[in-house]
């Protein structure tokens, strides 16, 4: 028993070592765990308060049963031993006790069952939402496309914001310490946001705790969640699913702000995204629009022609030596832009840049030299009209 | 059975003195119940130091926020193997070597049904196990993708995943033997007198257990063969580019893992409600309503597989089915613990290492059944899926369920397998050593759930970095204490010591007890009659 004791003392000793003689330097972080936080995180949502109460009523109820039950137990333990001189009972069966014990436990857990149902069903109704904005989870970041609402057509991608450094040790940790990114989710505040989640590559999970989100993110498949936060600030979360080795670094974290501050940020990412795009008045090298060319090909052509430019026999023609490609540069603009036969038309979904960096890359590849060897993006331009 | 009485085996009190191999033969073509029995126990302990010191890498990676000792790439094979070594190494073999010692002598049968399949059955465990530990050394090193191998994930992974899918086929097989060996033995071999409600209770759950292992153990192979077959023969199972769906994995996968986790606890059911009786000296209470609940445990565990998949994204009227299935699951296994505690009421109790053991069992299996009630119900799973809170439930059913009955059932039965006594003192040290750094690794990731620390993480926030620390001394601990038992309380009990007497405890009834300690080479040669 005294070894019991000094082992007893000894781990006290080191739990007391730990909780006070260290990382005493780490503050509580603003939207995500505090220090030696031991409940859910301050809920913004009210389905994350609903959670919150939810979890709270079950551990009470667990906790009086427990106490109650194990009551029963320890009692016993002290009073009907052996060495007391207690002589054992010889009862070992009661049908009356059986079912009391098996209906009274039922009746609880249909208590508790109920008003989880309605926090279900509250959580899974993603309808009449005001701003849809899509979460695509890739080895290892996020991706996010407003879809519908204000800002649409803002994307951007969202990666860890830690330096390596940090990680490694070689300089000291922040308070946000893995919980920060380069571009953080903006949403306005009291507004319902509809999350659809997807996937480029293995299964990731799209979680935020505060706002009591979490949906998994399949390659794939689309899904949806929703939140509506009614407090502004900064929330943060993480990817849920092993996702491979960076697993434990593509954090999320949404900025939620006034309607005026998302309005001025919208505005400026649509800035920003046109000062990005491409103007297609720029004049561009055979060898800039080539390499450009190059990637767009891979992308979008190389399925069917092949990235040898060989094309498949009797069903994508070849580029490669091919007459259209050499030949005079109208002709290949024109069905780039309209399609012909099982060629699609590309005028919808690549732009007048990334047109002419494609017929300028097939142009100057493979054993092709066509004399006309460059086409600009304003020609291209040009022969939309 | 008894036409095959061998009257030289007979009067087989001089134990070793027998007809049957000996030195390395003996193991090789065991085909004695108790040497495979035995077999089975040392592999399955040996896996568990295994698995234990790669779950001291991950605790040792965590103690600080940082990547300090490994890659993360590293340390997701190392958090992947640690769960495919503890749950197919460690832990069900360890059931299954009780079974094939106790069971026939439980039962009053002269060995198992099918003694040379029960020796493939075990051999076939060593090369699994070296096919999945030797993963480590392939280029690209053993599978990273997590216990549960989700697709599209285990597609990504090197031949050290092909590796653990074919050592887990064998297992599978392996497993499956076992099974029909069991439910062959228990329901052909009993002895006269021993009808099925008369059975002990080890007995009778893991009857239940091996029916529960030929239903999904094949399913689990056939996840993992379409998943072979993704990887290296151009078939969609679980791609959404050709047509699959890589959620299908998992509803296969989990038809086969919820089940399993029962397969993991019905037997430490049975060891303790063997063990209260005897050290309460009361018969136990509610036999019947124990049979029943463990049945209904059982039945109900193929309803429930996807609770462990809320975050996937189900229809509302799937999870609130699967949120209620799950939440039924609480009434039997409550039944249980109020039999328990109701055999222990009024008693004459005793607190003998085994007792020590069951009543840790109960008491803190108890709150893992808690926190999983708590995790059944959908929002607040949702907020808890893939945090270290799940961590903390699993890990309170499996090594506070599983394992410490596995403990009490060797302290109980030990005896009976060496014929000497083991040591009282060190029996409790062991226990009390056990049961407070299980508890100083595992209580504080309760916290760290809650706080929403996701599991399976290299590094994480430095805000969770004390109730880690707490929780790697915990773990080492931990891993100390089980060290300890194998020096100071195994060996020592296999060497010598007081001899133990056929029935060292005063309370314990059953066949097993009928036998000398040792029990010798051969038992029930004729079968007991039972009144």
């Amino acid at each position: 028993m005294n070894y019991v004791k000094r082992l007893t003392l000894l781990s006290m000793a080191a739990l007391g070592l730990t909780i006070f003689g260290s990382a005493s330097a780490v503050n509580n972080m603003e939207g995500g765990p505090a220090v030696h936080q031991l409940n859910f995180q301050t809920p913004v949502t009210a389905i994350a308060a609903d959670i919150y109460v939810l979890h709270n009523w079950m551990i009470g109820i667990c906790v009086a049963i427990f106490v109650a039950v194990f009551g029963v137990m320890f009692y016993s333990i002290l009073k009907h031993r052996k060495s007391l001189g207690h002589k054992s009972a010889s009862f070992h069966e009661s049908t009356t006790v059986e079912i009391a014990w098996t209906v009274v436990p039922f009746v609880i857990v249909v208590l508790m069952a109920l008003p989880a149902t309605k926090t279900v069903v509250a959580m899974k109704d993603t309808s009449n939402a005001d701003i849809t904005i899509k979460a695509t989870g890739m080895q290892w970041k996020w991706g996010y496309d407003y879809l519908k609402g204000d800002g649409e057509g803002v994307a951007f991608l969202s990666a860890l914001s830690t330096p390596r450094d940090q990680i490694h040790g070689a300089s000291p940790k922040g308070d946000n310490y893995l919980l920060e990114v380069d571009h953080p989710l903006v949403v306005p505040v009291n507004k319902k946001i509809r999350i659809v989640t997807t996937a480029n590559d293995v299964i990731h999970a799209w979680g935020v705790p505060a706002l009591g989100v979490k949906q998994d993110a399949i390659p794939g498949f689309v899904r949806d969640t929703w939140f509506k936060a009614e407090k502004i600030g900064t929330y943060r979360g993480n990817c849920y699913e092993l996702c491979g080795k960076e697993h434990a670094f593509m954090p999320i974290v949404v900025n939620v702000v006034s309607e005026e501050d998302y309005a001025k940020w919208v505005a400026e990412q649509k800035k920003a995204m046109a000062a990005n795009a491409d103007d297609p008045n720029k004049t561009w090298t055979v060898a800039e629009l080539a390499a450009r060319g190059e990637k767009v090909y891979a992308a979008n052509c190389a399925a069917c022609h092949q990235a040898n430019g060989k094309g498949v026999p009797r069903a994508f023609p070849a580029l490669d030596g091919s007459q259209m490609v050499n030949g005079p540069q109208d002709g290949q603009v024109a069905i780039l832009l309209n399609g012909k036969n099982a060629m699609p038309a590309w005028k919808g979904t690549l732009s007048d840049t990334e047109i002419a960096a494609v017929i300028t890359y097939t142009r100057n590849s493979w054993s092709n030299k066509a004399d006309d060897n460059i086409v600009q993006p304003a020609e291209v331009l040009a022969a939309r009209k | 059975m008894s036409t095959t009485l061998d009257h030289a085996h007979g009067h087989a009190d001089h134990a070793h003195d027998d007809h049957h191999p000996h030195g390395w033969c003996r193991w090789l073509y065991a085909t004695n119940h108790k040497d495979i029995g035995t077999l089975y126990l040392w592999f399955s302990f040996v896996m568990l130091l295994t698995g234990g010191l790669l779950a001291l890498g991950i605790r040792a990676e965590l103690f600080k926020p940082g990547l300090q000792l490994f890659q993360p790439e590293f340390f997701n094979q190392l958090t992947t193997m640690h769960g495919l070594i503890m749950v197919f190494g460690a832990i069900m073999p360890a059931f299954v070597g009780f079974a094939n010692w106790m069971i026939p002598l439980q039962i009053g049968a002269a060995d198992m049904a099918f003694a040379r399949m029960n020796n493939f059955s075990f051999w076939l465990l060593p090369p699994a196990a070296i096919l999945l530990v030797s993963s480590f050394l392939m280029p690209g090193g053993a599978t990273a993708a997590g216990w549960t191998l989700y697709a599209p994930l285990s597609t990504q992974m090197g031949i050290g995943m092909d590796m653990g899918i074919f050592a887990m086929h064998i297992m599978g097989a392996s497993s499956i033997m076992g099974s029909i060996n069991i439910i062959t033995t228990i329901l052909n071999m009993r002895a006269p007198g021993m009808t099925l409600m008369k059975m002990p209770m080890f007995a009778w759950t893991w009857l239940i257990t091996a029916y529960l292992l030929i239903a999904v153990m094949p399913v689990l192979a056939g996840a993992i063969t379409m998943t072979l077959t993704d990887r290296h023969f151009g078939t969609s199972f679980f791609n959404a580019a050709g047509g699959g769906d890589p959620v299908m994995y998992q509803h296969i996968f989990w038809f086969f893992g919820h089940p399993e986790v029962y397969i993991m606890i019905l037997p430490a059911f049975g060891i303790v409600s063997q063990i209260i009786p005897a050290f309460a000296r009361k018969p136990l209470f509610g036999y019947a309503s124990m049979v029943y609940a463990t049945s209904s445990i059982a039945i109900l565990s193929f309803i429930v597989w996807a609770h462990h998949m809320f975050a996937t994204g189900m229809p509302v009227t799937s999870q609130l089915f699967f949120m209620y299935a799950t939440m039924l699951i609480a009434v039997p296994t409550g039944v249980k613990v109020f039999n328990w505690i109701a055999t222990m009421w009024k008693g004459s109790m005793t607190f003998e290492s085994p007792m020590l053991w069951a009543i840790g069992f109960i008491f803190v299996f108890t709150m893992g059944g808690f926190t999983g009630l708590i995790c059944a119900i959908t929002p607040v799973d949702i907020q808890l899926q893939d945090t270290y809170y799940v961590v903390a439930h699993f890990h309170y059913v499996l090594v506070a369920g599983s394992l410490f009955a596995l403990f009490a059932g060797f302290y109980y039965w030990a005896p009976k397998w060496t014929g000497f006594m083991y040591n009282e003192t060190r029996g409790k040290i062991h226990f009390w050593a056990s049961l407070i750094t299980f508890n100083v690794t595992f209580f504080p990731m309760h916290f760290l759930g809650l706080a929403g620390m996701p599991r399976r993480y290299a590094d994480y926030a430095a805000q969770f970095t004390d109730f880690n620390m707490i929780a790697s001394i915990g773990a080492f601990g931990f891993g100390l204490s089980q060290v300890y038992f194998l020096f100071f309380v195994v060996l020592p009990a296999i060497r010598g010591g007081k001899k133990a007497a056929a029935n060292p405890w005063e309370g314990a009834e059953g066949l097993e007890w009928t036998v000398p300690s040792p029990a010798p080479f051969h038992t029930f040669e004729t079968p007991p009659t039972v009144k």
